[in-house]
């Protein structure tokens, strides 16, 4: 589980009855959760439940209707999406949405770019420890690499804006067995360098394994939220999201 | 043998005004895949903008008018600024509002644009054409342009000066977009707005910016076209505008040195063209299209365009 962090506890971000909309598809119906500190809290659901749209909500690419989002003291659904990074928060996007036509390191930049005229230095050998491969491919266009490959760079790059909250969308698709194993010790990792995470995750058992709490999405409500351990062995998720094992 | 190198130097250098004009409209496209067709009004405003302000008078709504007289390459500065921000204001207007609209709208938001810079040219300044007054530095004291001869050709000092400004000014933005921070940031916006807003990047702003340095590089190529052929019109903007599209969809739509490259071949080709194939100066226009079609069923991503399907 997560590990000890130096501002231990205290609500980090905190989601009021949200409510999301694509033009008249309603894809949010009120979505409450919290995040403290330190924690580790994954969000699990099928496809379609609306755990991107949570995401994208809370960093401001998407506006909700109605709701409120507090991170640290500042109420986020006034904020632009720019500006959410600048605050501490980073996200890992769904599909990874690399740019194609800017060299890994180029990427990697991108990541810092709310960091203006700070040293990288160090964040550039953070992320070359914990994924050495993108070392060797960066001055390789971020398009031709292997989807694992981008998968890493995309995580990498969220990391370079030194987040507070790191929110990663899908972190392990696409991987081989093994590298996914490595994925989530790398999560918890990052989490114990002293980064607060919110992990969405169709691996939902690799992710509760890691993770510290849970929230269940079913068609834009949350239908259940409690610890890992307990969802983990909770028959509506061993049935639906287990593969009922 | 002459007339070649002399056709030459003429269409390195109309080709250098031309790519001057493209970049604006490969950086816009670049960015948000608008062909903003108003850039030819731009070119036009900076042309006169550079008359009125190296003039003792003008006529400003039909009546003359005391003018500051200012060194043509001050003026060339001022009028840089001015289209810039004219440019800027005309996205926020016509363009931002229809971002989210179809493709379509946006373009013909670009061509009612286009008609309203004339048509607002036309009650400033009048629709007659007025004179480009002499450059003392690139004049000798009988009223001709001053020139060397190179190879037989005679290649004036302002041609010349074209031709500097034209390649610094291609350095430097190719150094701006591949090197700074803010150039890197336009190159993630061009690839996937919503990811570089992720990243911290405000996108609109970035979008601004675009126009700002388009429009002064259109304002740019108006002042110097303004002082190579000694007039401006209202209508002046609309033959160079389509040329220097034609130059960017040449070179690979999207890409700096592409526009370089488009605006040089072109210039030369018409240069040549007219003067080579027999009746070929009453074709001059139409040379600009064939090459276009010939390049476009080729190489349908132009000279240096990448293959469409690696766009994100
Ligand atoms: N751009 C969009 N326009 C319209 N509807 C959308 C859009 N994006 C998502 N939706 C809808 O909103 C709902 C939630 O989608 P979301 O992407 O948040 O699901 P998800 O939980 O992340 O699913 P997945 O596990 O497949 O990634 C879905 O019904 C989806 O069809
Ligand atoms: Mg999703």
């Amino acid at each position: 589980m997560s590990g000890p962090v130096e501002s231990t506890g205290g609500k980090m971000l905190e989601l009021q009855q949200v409510h999301t909309y694509y033009g008249s598809i309603h894809a949010l119906k009120g979505i409450s959760l919290y995040i403290d500190r330190g924690e580790i809290v994954t969000l699990i659901g099928a496809n379609g439940a609306g755990k991107s749209t949570t995401l994208n909500t809370i960093s401001g690419v998407l506006r909700p209707r109605s709701g409120s989002i507090a991170y640290e003291g500042t109420e986020l659904t006034k904020v632009p999406a720019y500006h959410t990074v600048k605050l501490g928060l980073s996200q890992s996007p769904e599909g990874r949405r690399i740019f194609p036509r800017m060299s890994v390191k180029e990427n990697l930049e991108m990541g810092a770019y709310s960091r203006r005229g700070q040293e990288l230095k160090e964040d550039f050998q953070r992320v070359y420890d914990l994924f050495p491969v993108l070392l060797e491919r960066q001055s390789q266009p971020g398009g031709t690499l292997s989807g694992g490959e981008q998968q890493m760079l995309a995580m990498g790059r969220a990391l370079m804006a030194r987040p507070k909250l790191l929110m990663l969308d899908e972190p392990s698709m696409g991987l081989a067995p093994m590298l996914v194993e490595k994925i989530f010790e790398i999560i918890q990792e990052i989490n114990q360098q002293g980064t607060t995470i919110l992990l969405v995750e169709q691996n939902a058992h690799a992710a509760l394994e890691v993770s510290d709490r849970g929230y269940v999405l079913e068609t834009g409500s949350i239908v259940l939220s409690d610890t890992s351990q307990a969802l983990l062995v909770s028959p509506l998720v061993r049935e639906a999201y287990l593969g009922g094992a | 043998m002459e007339q070649l190198t002399q056709q030459l130097v003429n269409g390195i250098m109309l080709g250098c005004l031309y790519a001057l004009i493209a970049v604006g409209y490969t950086m816009v496209y670049g960015i948000i895949e608008l062909i903003n067709f108003a850039f030819g009004e731009l070119f036009m405003f900076g042309a006169f903008i550079c008359i009125a302000l190296t003039s003792s008078e003008i006529s400003l709504f039909g009546s003359m008018v005391g003018m500051p007289q200012i060194s043509f390459f001050l003026a060339v500065i001022v009028s840089m600024l001015v289209v810039g921000l004219l440019g800027v204001a005309m996205e926020r207007l016509a363009y931002r509002p229809l971002r989210n609209a179809p493709r379509l709208a946006a373009l013909i938001s670009a061509i009612g644009m286009s008609i309203f810079l004339q048509n607002l040219a036309q009650s400033v300044f009048g629709s007659q054409q007025i004179k480009f007054p002499d450059i003392p530095v690139f004049t000798d004291s009988a009223g001709m342009a001053k020139a060397v001869t190179v190879l037989g050709a005679q290649v004036t000092y302002l041609q010349l000066f074209v031709v500097v400004v034209t390649v610094v000014a291609m350095i430097l933005l190719s150094l701006f977009v591949n090197r700074t921070r803010l150039g890197r940031a336009m190159r993630a916006s061009a690839q996937d707005k919503r990811t570089a807003a992720l990243m911290g990047v405000n996108v609109n702003g970035i979008i601004a910016v675009t126009f700002l340095i388009g429009s002064a590089m259109g304002a740019l190529a108006g002042g110097l076209y303004g002082a190579v052929y000694h007039f401006a019109r209202p209508d002046m903007g609309f033959v160079p505008g389509l040329k220097a599209f034609i130059a960017a969809v040449l070179g690979g739509i999207g890409n700096i040195p592409g526009a370089f490259l488009g605006g040089l071949l072109l210039g030369m080709v018409e240069s040549l063209g007219a003067a080579y194939i027999p009746g070929g100066s009453q074709y001059r226009d139409a040379i600009a299209f064939v090459i276009l079609i010939l390049i476009l069923s080729f190489k349908p991503t132009g000279l240096l365009g990448s293959p469409v399907s690696e766009k994100a």
